[in-house]
């Protein structure tokens, strides 16, 4: 019989929980779950050595362990801290690391474009959740944003630098899942960006999965850009055999009607993917019937999201058939046989860029 | 006159040539430490002196010594950090340009000691002629049976290699000096593992500031116990003090560490005085990133002791009436230095030089440096100056490295004991751009708590 394998008592904001030995504190705190989970920008559990550097996950140990009870002297990073036996950390009951985050919310955002009302990742962005969580409610900061130039990545994804927050997850994932990494960080201090140093396509098996560990619209898809806000499209589990053998098929179609907008991998509740796709199930796998539908993809309630309210919804009863007594309203004329707008034969989904009014102008289709 | 120990020999004309270091005794602590003191009696001596970090921080260098992970077949490695980039501090460069072979003696005794058979020397990139003359005395050392393989016939093999940096402060940071070495991003890694463990590819490395390495030398020579007699308490032997600023006589002493500040800035033998007979308005004792005190709080502390070049005297009271020795780079300032200029020349020296990897180093130094900005050409609000110190206090102790304490420490000292300079920065913005806050109550004898 193998030997029991020795498990280390935790204390995360006075709720035990026991962990295997090298487990670090943060994901010692998704086994607990709530509100004790620091949150992490940077760190993400598919990638190996990343973490560490967004800060946002600081926490306090109060007691080192059972051998040696001194408490840490400055706040850990928890993502990168492993935990010992014994160890008591505390997150949210802690003013100093609430106050430290706070801080760290702030310095994300001094030099963010804040640009959410044009970027295609409000809605399903880490940096709006941090900020609505853990920020102030103004910034203090008066000074000019620091901003890029736009770099070509290629046909696929985009990058607006002035978004980053430099998480180097990008970084990992291309090191880790493509063959040969083209991108990397240059420069240094506020002005080091993602770059190809000499402009490079990204093009690479599964380079396309850089877009969906961004925590923040810097990366982008350039097939699904300003189609459609996330919170109007549904999010639907759907799985097809690709030949990769790398790939798992396994995806969430982002849909409105028949329409797939947009290809991404599964994320969990941490935002993090649950199994990496390659390019071609992304990029140019956009017809519903390349796919096999399994359902709609169950999203969580507080994101903006799930306010399509598509799961388990009763559709509302039409009023105006009891205000008519039962009589059916008449038609008096489609507006469609009017109007130049809104034409329904029209996929949104296949127009390139955003909508224009001329996509809808009769003399031009 | 304190004795010298590192530079004992400087003045020596040739002293940089293997012939003349040679004659004039050198190697022949490498020759005792190899031929009849062996690895465990070497560290035994290093740790009996009592021998702290020269780098900045003041580590034990023998406890440092022996941490270094020992796992079988795996090399081990030792790193010599020239990496000497501190707004202030210039030993190093005057160690390796004159006493070239002082370090190498060093680096080969430590290297025995730690049982490493590689060594680099990562020196900073504008130190652009220094890698030749290391080169050179490399060879003649080499030459000489003091490297290559079977070293004087002890079968202990060293390569010394000399590596330059491309010009980064944070590459003084032991692990990003580490990554630069490797070929990568000078980063600074994310602690645990430390080098001790995991350090150049991987394989347990040590990493120890120049200054370190040659003092090695000195107390192989002369022992430990002889070694601790110089300095006072926990500050033992000589440290190298790069001075500079306005005084009469800047450059880089030698001294015993049982002198005053007072001494060392007015006497003669030191750095002879303020300049142009001006007056003493501040000091920063050890390289930029150490907090600056004012005349006052210099010469005494808090408690009303004189205050003494040594590691625990400078840093007496804390980081609210005291400072740092750190590496030694003592800049004196007299009476018409503006300490919001000096202190924003600071700031932009860490928001040029953040590696950019965590946060709040990376946004903070920069947000420090425009507001710093704004108050010294007169565009600067009151509430900026609580703004600074909320923004020092975020970034103090959340980065990955020391850089980020470093940026935000001489922001807070500059705070914390010149407040009514930037104050009057901010009341009276026409005049500032005219003149300098002068020396003010800074030099004023400190207040005596009243005792019952």
């Amino acid at each position: 019989m193998a030997e029991e394998k020795k498990l280390f008592k935790v204390k995360i904001d006075n709720i035990s929980v026991e962990v295997e030995p090298g487990t670090t504190i943060l994901n010692a705190a998704r086994g607990i779950g709530g509100d004790v989970v620091p949150p992490a920008m940077c760190y993400y559990s598919k990638l190996q050595g990343s973490g560490g550097k967004c800060r946002t996950c600081l926490v306090k140990v109060t007691k080192g362990s059972e051998a040696d009870p001194r408490p840490m002297p400055k706040l850990v990073a928890s993502c990168r801290t492993t935990v010992m036996d014994g160890m008591e950390v505390a997150n949210i009951t802690s003013p100093e690391v609430l106050e430290a985050r706070k801080g760290i919310v702030e310095f994300l955002l001094i030099n963010h474009p804040l640009d959410c009302p044009v970027c295609d990742q409000a809605g399903e962005c880490d940096l709006q959740d941090l900020s609505y969580e853990h920020g102030a409610e103004g910034t203090r900061y008066e000074f000019k944003r620091r901003t890029f130039d736009k770099i070509d990545l290629g046909e696929h994804i985009q990058l607006h630098m002035t978004r980053c927050i430099l998480c180097y997850r990008c970084v990992f994932t291309a090191d880790q899942l493509t063959e040969a990494r083209e991108h990397g960080i240059l420069d240094r201090g506020d002005h080091s960006q993602i770059s190809t140093y000499i402009q490079n396509n990204l093009d690479n098996d599964f380079i396309g999965n850089v877009i969906d560990v961004c925590p923040v619209g810097a990366l982008t898809d350039k097939t699904a850009r300003f189609k459609n806000r996330v919170w109007f499209l549904k999010p639907v589990d759907a799985h097809r055999n690709c030949d990769n053998p790398k790939c798992c098929g396994k995806v969430a179609l982002w849909m409105r009607g028949d329409e797939v907008f947009r290809v991404t991998a599964r994320k969990d509740q941490y935002g993090e993917v649950e199994n990496w796709i390659c390019d071609t199930c992304r990029f140019e796998k956009k017809d519903a019937k390349d796919w096999t539908i399994e359902g709609p993809r169950k999203i969580d309630r507080h994101s903006v999201i799930s306010q399509g309210h598509y799961v388990n919804t009763v559709k509302p009863k039409d009023p105006l058939v009891d205000v008519l007594d039962g009589r059916q309203p008449k038609l008096l004329f489609d507006i469609h046989t009017q109007s130049e707008v809104n034409r329904p034969t029209i996929d949104l989904s296949k127009i390139d860029g955003p909508a224009h009014s001329d996509d809808f102008n009769k003399s031009q289709s | 006159m304190g004795r010298k120990l590192l530079l004992e020999n400087a003045h020596i004309e040739g002293i940089r040539y293997y012939d003349t270091y040679r004659k004039n005794g050198g190697y022949a602590a490498a020759e005792k430490a190899l031929k009849s003191m062996g690895p465990e009696a070497v560290l035994e001596e290093v740790k009996k002196s009592g021998l702290r970090g020269r780098g900045g921080a003041g580590f034990p260098t023998g406890m440092k010594w022996s941490f270094i992970a020992k796992p079988e077949g795996v090399p081990r490695y030792l790193v010599c950090n020239a990496d000497e980039s501190e707004p202030g501090t210039f030993k190093d460069r005057y160690l390796m340009e004159f006493l070239p072979h002082l370090l190498i003696e060093g680096l080969l005794i430590s290297s025995f000691t730690l049982g490493a058979n590689a060594c680099y020397i990562y020196i900073r990139g504008e130190y652009a002629w220094i890698p030749d003359i290391l080169e050179q005395a490399i060879a003649e050392a080499k030459n000489n049976g003091w490297l290559g393989k079977n070293i004087q016939g002890t079968g202990f093999d060293l390569e010394i290699y000399v590596q330059r940096g491309a010009g980064a402060y944070i590459c003084g940071e032991e692990t990003a000096l580490i990554e630069s070495l490797e070929g990568k991003r000078g980063n600074p890694r994310i602690k645990p593992p430390f080098p001790a463990v995991k350090g150049l590819w991987q394989c347990p490395t040590v990493v120890n500031n120049v200054e370190t390495l040659a003092a090695v030398v000195p107390i192989v020579k002369y022992g430990g116990d002889e070694y601790i007699k110089l300095g006072t308490g926990k500050s033992t032997g000589t440290k190298l003090i790069s001075a500079c600023g306005n005084i009469n006589k800047p450059g880089v002493y030698e001294i015993e560490m049982n002198i005053s500040v007072e001494e060392f800035i007015f006497s003669d033998e030191y750095c002879g005085g303020i300049r142009n007979g001006k007056r003493l308005k501040a000091c920063i004792p050890g390289g930029s990133s150490v907090p600056v005190l004012p005349a006052n709080l210099l010469l005494k502390t808090a408690k009303g002791d004189t205050r003494m070049m040594t590691y625990e005297s400078l840093a007496d009271g804390g980081f609210a009436t005291g400072s740092m020795l750190g590496s030694g780079g003592f800049i004196v300032m007299d009476e018409d230095q503006c300490i919001v200029k000096n202190t924003l020349t600071f700031a932009r020296f860490y928001h040029h030089e953040s590696c950019g990897q965590c946060s709040p180093c990376r946004e903070g130094t920069g947000w420090m440096e425009k507001v710093l900005k704004n108050i010294d050409t007169g565009k600067g609000k009151m509430s900026d100056i609580d703004l600074l110190w909320d923004i020092q206090r975020k970034i103090e102790g959340n980065t990955i490295c020391p850089l980020g304490d470093a940026a935000a420490w001489p922001v807070a000292a500059a705070i914390r004991h010149f407040r009514d300079e930037f104050e009057w920065h901010v009341k009276n913005p026409e005049e500032a751009q005219r003149r300098n806050f002068g020396l003010a109550h800074y030099a004023d004898p400190l207040p005596v708590a009243a005792t019952v």
